[in-house]
């Protein structure tokens, strides 16, 4: 996060630390070598979605975390940056321009940033409800006009093309997932780092304190509006950056891409990952796009999942996922890290009942109230389980009331090491 | 004769037909350290607020260094060289102790929206930041976010920020209010030190500080001000005593 720079570096030289150039390497390293990991088509294909997502979601956080602006019409500008990255697929292909692949995700990016300046024009003068509300409305009428433009947008079967007519690089023509992964990784990479590092410049500060205090900037000689203005426009490049990558790696766009579902889904990645920490949405987005990619296969109820997370999230853990880690980091420079290990695993155990109950209810209620003639079985944790055996219902309720009974119980154990954990004094007064 | 660093010419504020501000004339010189006391509901607060740009004035000129600011956003004023606190305090919550005040300096040592740059490559940015975290006294504390700072900590650093970027016409909303009488002390030490050179309004309650502090005062009753002179001749005033200072609390509270 922003402010989480060590006690050492309290002195005026504050430049990047080795440390988090070699993060930044790491993970370039990481995200070339997980390939030879993961190497099925279907793990590449989800690798690539994962890929745009971080990129859709980081730039989300540009104006939700870093700028205070509470978007619901962020597809807008990946969705035109989509389409547009689309049609010069298209004219690379048609037309024969030499224009290489991997620029075209740019080229999206521009065309996505051209779109944010003009609604940035009239809609960062606050943030707020106002700004939330006219987001909203320019969602709404983007996605109506998808319809109603058919020449741009390719009307209700959207616009497709091929990737791979345009001049090879290095040899390459991307005719393959992997080959197509390398190239949404680089992308991924290079956009990441540039968002990174433009919350560490004058206009990327400044947005950190618009979005504290408005009023006090005002009074620093920064204009609210101009220091939202500017990162809602680099967001708008890399939201249509993020665009771009969508529409080399499936080759189609339609108004799905640009509609309130697509907002809504990013706002989701952004605030389960946790808004207050640069890597929080990059983590929402790889949890979220699991979800959507491996859970849907298993369930039909994996949005009403996702949302109950989302639901828990902004309940109990509003500082996001990220936070829920970040908060075990004084028990982890202490030492005491391994104070928590058995009251958590206490509560985890009861915690996996209680689950197991509760997704047992939920899926033969499911199967129960679809009510299709001979469909009584569903399939969960490697079994068969089939709702006319009273049993289900009953195992299911009571895995449910036990273990949350067990939760419960075991919270306080959990809440008592918690303290002792990250308690500062202890360990002194005891010598 | 020389330009005033801030002039107030038949300045009004209205809200609705409620008239707070009715009419002030003011000319605060170079260098001065000038008070506007005044009892609670007398506008000094607004006053404040028309001056720096937050409100908009109904009628009147406000002139900075003899340059008319009246109708500019409170940014275009501090750009042109006037900084100022809040009576609350009014600081960036989640940003460091030392991010408050890089951002109290960022505009003025002409950074502007630069997006190309990496602050924490500016030596000469830090070091100054630095050098004003020392000033105020919580250089030790640089790394902490600002919204868990004790209330006189936070009352520092809203003086941090007001003054980081060296603005000539510094204005302070009751920088002691609320503060213990050693805590009001090392506050008047610090605003004496940190105003050498510069021109200083401040609205404040405790007489003491006042008398300590200023050049010259201005009593501000009704949203008019009755009196201007120095602090020997503002004691003596008659009007003065009636309005206000010989009263007793109670008759202040009244007059609230």
């Amino acid at each position: 996060m922003s402010t989480a720079t060590p006690l050492g570096l309290a002195l005026a030289d504050r430049r990047l630390p080795g440390g988090q150039i070699g993060l930044w390497l790491g993970a370039l390293v990481i995200v070339l070598l997980l390939p030879l990991l993961f190497n099925s088509p279907v793990a590449v294909t989800i690798m690539n979605q994962m890929g745009i997502s971080i990129v859709f979601a980081l730039s989300y956080n540009m104006l939700l975390g870093q700028g205070g602006m509470l978007s619901f019409g962020h597809a807008v500008f990946f969705g035109l940056g989509g389409f547009m990255a689309m049609h010069v697929i298209n004219i690379i292909e048609f037309e024969e321009l030499y224009i290489p692949l991997p620029v075209v995700p740019f080229i999206g990016g521009l065309f996505g940033m051209g779109f944010a300046i003009i609604v940035g024009s009239f809609s960062t003068r606050r943030a707020g409800t106002v700004f939330a509300m006219i987001s909203l409305g320019v969602g709404e009428l983007v996605a109506a006009c998808s319809i109603i433009f058919v020449a741009f947008f390719g009307g209700e079967e959207g616009i497709s093309g091929d990737r791979t007519m345009g001049p090879p690089v290095f040899g390459y023509e991307f005719l393959t997932e992997i080959e197509v992964y390398y190239l949404t990784a680089v992308v991924v990479f290079v956009t990441a780092l540039l968002m990174y590092l433009f919350s560490r410049t004058p206009a990327g500060r400044m947005a950190n304190a618009v979005r504290d205090n408005d009023e006090r900037a005002e009074f620093v000689g920064y204009s609210q509006r101009m220091v939202r203005f500017i990162s809602f426009v680099a967001s708008g490049f890399f939201a249509g950056a993020a665009g771009g990558l969508f529409a080399i790696n499936y080759e189609i766009l339609t108004e799905e891409n640009l509609n309130l579902v697509t907002s809504g889904g990013v706002l989701l990645m952004a605030y389960i990952g946790g808004i207050g920490f640069f890597i929080g949405p990059i983590v929402g987005a790889i949890l979220l796009t699991l979800l959507q990619t491996v859970l849907s296969n298993h369930t039909e109820l994996w949005q009403l999942y996702v949302g109950i997370l989302f639901v828990l999230t902004v309940m109990y853990v509003p500082r996001g996922l990220t936070g829920l880690i970040m908060m075990h980091g004084i028990a982890f420079k202490t030492r005491r890290l391994g104070l928590l290990i058995v009251p958590y695993l206490k509560v985890g155990m009861p915690l996996a009942v209680a689950l197991f109950g509760f997704v047992t209810l939920l899926e033969a209620g499911h199967v129960a109230n679809a009510g299709i003639v001979g469909h009584t079985e569903f399939h969960w944790l490697g079994t068969v389980f089939d709702i006319g055996n009273m049993g289900i219902w009953a195992l299911g309720l009571v895995c449910l009331l036990a273990g949350g009974y067990g939760t419960w119980h075991q919270s306080s154990q959990v809440r008592e090491a918690w303290h002792a954990a990250n308690d500062m004094t202890a360990g002194e007064g005891t010598s | 004769m020389t330009v005033a660093a801030l002039e107030l010419d038949g300045v009004r504020k209205n809200f609705g037909l409620t008239e707070i501000i009715r009419g002030v004339d003011l000319a605060i010189e170079k260098g001065e350290r000038h008070a506007i006391i005044g009892p609670n509901g007398a506008g000094k607060s607004t006053l404040f607020h028309l001056i720096s740009g937050k409100y908009d004035k109904t009628e009147g000129r406000i002139r900075l260094n003899g340059e008319d600011v009246t109708d500019l956003p409170p940014y275009e004023i501090n750009r042109r060289g006037l900084s100022r606190s809040f009576q609350i305090t009014n600081i960036f919550p989640r940003l460091s102790v030392f991010e408050n005040i890089r951002c109290g300096l960022l505009w003025s040592q002409q950074y502007r929206y630069c997006f190309w740059k990496l602050v924490d490559n500016q030596r000469d940015l830090n070091d100054r930041a630095m050098a004003v975290l020392e000033e105020i006294g919580l250089a030790d504390r640089a790394e902490t976010p600002a919204g868990v700072l004790t209330y006189a900590e936070q009352r520092g650093l809203e003086i941090g920020i007001t003054i980081a970027g060296g603005a000539g016409v510094i204005m302070l909303d009751e920088p002691t209010a609320g503060m213990s009488h050693s805590e009001t002390e090392q506050a008047v030490e610090l605003i004496r030190r940190v105003t050498v050179g510069k021109t200083l309004v401040m609205v404040e309650h405790d007489m003491g500080v006042v008398f300590n502090l200023a050049d010259r005062i201005s009593v501000l009753v009704y949203g008019e001000i009755i009196a201007t002179d120095t602090p020997a001749n503002i004691r003596a005033n008659k009007a003065v005593q009636e309005a206000y200072l010989g009263v007793t609390d109670d008759a202040v509270e009244g007059v609230a």
